[in-house]
């Protein structure tokens, strides 16, 4: 494991020296969190019928998403796309690694680093200034920090397969910009899933991607209860092996028939 | 026991390909059209631990394809292939943890992070333990003079620089075998001559294995003792390069300096080439005529100021071999 944990690091440390990217996302998602929360309550003074959820805990549940907006898979990893177009990918492959546990532990860097460096200002901010609530109970802050990890492991799971993917796109034009359109609508972040009609509710909670934000923000709501952590884990952990699975399989075949580009 | 068998290894590419413009691009949506290339149609060869091989061929004869083969890196077609006991593709681990490579055109260092870094995450990639890779490090950083650069990000670095890194990073390990594609390429007379250097002691010095590939004449007369020439996804041949010469061709060149430039030489024994001012290129076949005998009759009919004999440049010999391969 230390091989692994070694280019986890290294690109964890390295993506934690953005910080220029971080400030510039951290005001990104600073206005369009405010803007949403004033959406939300525009429509919460206007709707007289109760709502699944009240407006502080919508309120809180949008921050929360901004905080953690990069944790979802929204993109792909840069580096390994530049790595497969200009054939350098042939040096990961003389490493006495297993590639697809390579490719994971960056994916997993790539998700978490820049999460860390915009959420907890993004906390600090929303918590103080714009009416995010901290979690009801210690055990809802808890079954969060919980749900969060497993929402890590999955987001690096639906990472690493994109990244597999650019073996046959190279380019990943395509699948970057699809993704965020799938991804943060199937894991609540146009609306949070449970103002969802009820015939998509079904859906919407088999699908991977309320793993990655709906069910651990509830989860910090208290929305779930602290003991729904056991199926919010199991959820995310059946999609995360389902996910690596599917990867190993591709990467089994795209490395069967790989043709390194250039000489 | 040799250290590399290769029999009949083959491997074919499929491309796609399209005819040129909008209608091309057009027609192409529609209907693939694919092409193979046999980039390898079954090369077979074996190598002594100890050797250092070069391995050479005109663009796209094969020569990447073989050593991607060899490092685990591509699948063949067909054939046989064992390096170090093991077949590469389907061992790759275990193989790739026994050697080394470089690709000239490409760095295996992390761009944004320090040199020694890049060092430090290779050594825990390939599990080295903490004293071999501190004596592996010290010995690099000395033979390549790499003390003033392991701090700087491998991104500020320049070719040459970047090369006796990448140089040093594919052998903290300590493989038995490495494999060296177009490890001078752009770099300038002083960082070739490093590399070079280089690449002879750990090749004399600690009997590692090379297998070079190049574009450049010089390195292989410089270090291999055996060069062995692709064209066309076959062997042309194989063998010490003085094997190579006396194959191509045994004709020796005469440089003659006339003292008067309204001269001309003309001999039955000698073709003229070129000739530039003064200076006439010939050339001779030492078996048809005694360099001595040819030179005396020269001097005899023409004012000479100065005059030497030399071999082909191995360059001719290399582009006479990849013509005649030419289909």
């Amino acid at each position: 494991m230390t091989a692994y944990n070694a280019v986890f690091s290294a690109r964890f440390q390295t993506l934690l020296q953005y910080r220029a990217a971080a400030a510039a996302g951290f005001g990104t998602q600073l206005f369009w969190g405010l803007i949403r929360t004033m959406i939300f309550e525009a429509f919460y003074r206007s709707g007289a019928a109760p709502q699944p959820m009240s407006l502080p805990q919508v309120v809180t549940y949008v921050w929360l998403g901004q905080a953690m907006l990069v944790l979802i898979p929204w993109n792909v990893d840069a580096d390994v796309r530049a790595m497969i177009r200009s054939g350098t990918v042939a040096y990961e492959l003389v490493r006495p690694l297993d590639l697809y546990t390579l490719w994971y532990s960056r994916a997993l860097a790539l998700r978490t680093a820049p999460a860390l460096l915009r959420a907890l200002p993004m906390f600090a901010v929303a918590g103080c200034f714009f009416g995010m609530q901290p979690p009801p109970s210690l055990a809802a802050g808890a079954a969060w920090l919980a749900a969060t990890a497993g929402a890590a492991l999955l987001a690096g799971a639906i990472t690493t397969l994109i990244t597999i993917s650019l073996l046959w796109t190279l380019s990943g034009e395509g699948v970057s910009r699809l993704l965020p359109a799938v991804t943060m609508l199937f894991a609540g972040y146009v609306l949070p899933l449970p103002l969802f009609p009820d015939w998509a509710q079904a859906l919407l909670s088999f699908l991977p991607f309320a793993g990655l934000a709906d069910t651990p923000f509830r989860m910090y709501l208290g929305h779930l209860p602290p003991e729904a952590v056991f199926g919010v884990l199991g959820h995310q952990l059946a999609w995360t092996a389902a996910l690596v699975l599917l990867g190993r399989a591709a990467l089994a075949r795209a490395t069967r028939r790989m043709v390194v580009q250039g000489g | 026991m040799p250290q590399i068998v290769v029999e009949n290894l083959a491997k074919s590419f499929r491309i796609a390909e399209r005819d040129p413009g909008a209608w091309g691009a057009l027609r192409g949506l529609a209907h693939r059209r694919y092409r193979t290339i046999h980039a390898l149609g079954g090369i077979s060869f074996s190598l002594e631990p100890g050797e250092l091989v070069g391995y050479i061929g005109p663009n796209g004869a094969g020569k990447s394809t073989t050593v991607k083969i060899l490092a685990g890196i591509l699948v063949p077609d067909g054939g046989r292939c064992e390096v170090l006991g093991r077949v590469p593709w389907k061992e790759r681990i275990a193989h790739v943890g026994r050697i080394g490579v470089v690709f000239g055109q490409r760095t295996q260092l992390w761009w944004d992070l320090p040199v020694v870094e890049s060092f430090e995450l290779l050594r825990d990639i390939y599990r080295v333990p903490a004293k071999a890779y501190a004596g592996a490090r010290d010995e690099l950083v000395d033979l390549l003079d790499l003390a003033p650069l392991l701090d700087v990000p491998v991104r500020q670095l320049s070719l040459g620089q970047r090369m006796r890194c990448d140089l040093a990073a594919a052998l903290l390990h300590a493989p038995a075998l490495l494999f060296l594609d177009e490890p001078t390429i752009g770099l300038d007379a002083v960082s070739k001559l490093a590399v070079r250097d280089f690449v002879k002691r750990l090749n004399r010095e600690r009997g590692v294995t090379v297998i070079l590939t190049t574009h450049d004449m010089d390195d292989i007369e410089a270090l291999c003792t055996r060069v062995m020439v692709i064209g066309q996804g076959t062997i042309l041949s194989d063998g010490t390069l003085e094997d190579l010469r006396a194959r191509v061709t045994r004709e020796r060149w005469l440089i003659v300096d006339l003292a008067d430039a309204a001269e001309s030489i003309s001999d039955p024994d000698a073709v003229v080439m070129r000739r530039e001012g003064r200076r006439v290129h010939l050339r001779f076949d030492p078996g048809q005529v005694a360099p001595a005998a040819l030179i005396s009759r020269i001097t005899a009919r023409h004012p000479v100021s100065d005059l030497f004999v030399q071999n082909p440049p191995i360059e001719e010999i290399i582009a006479r071999l990849y013509a005649e391969a030419r289909p």
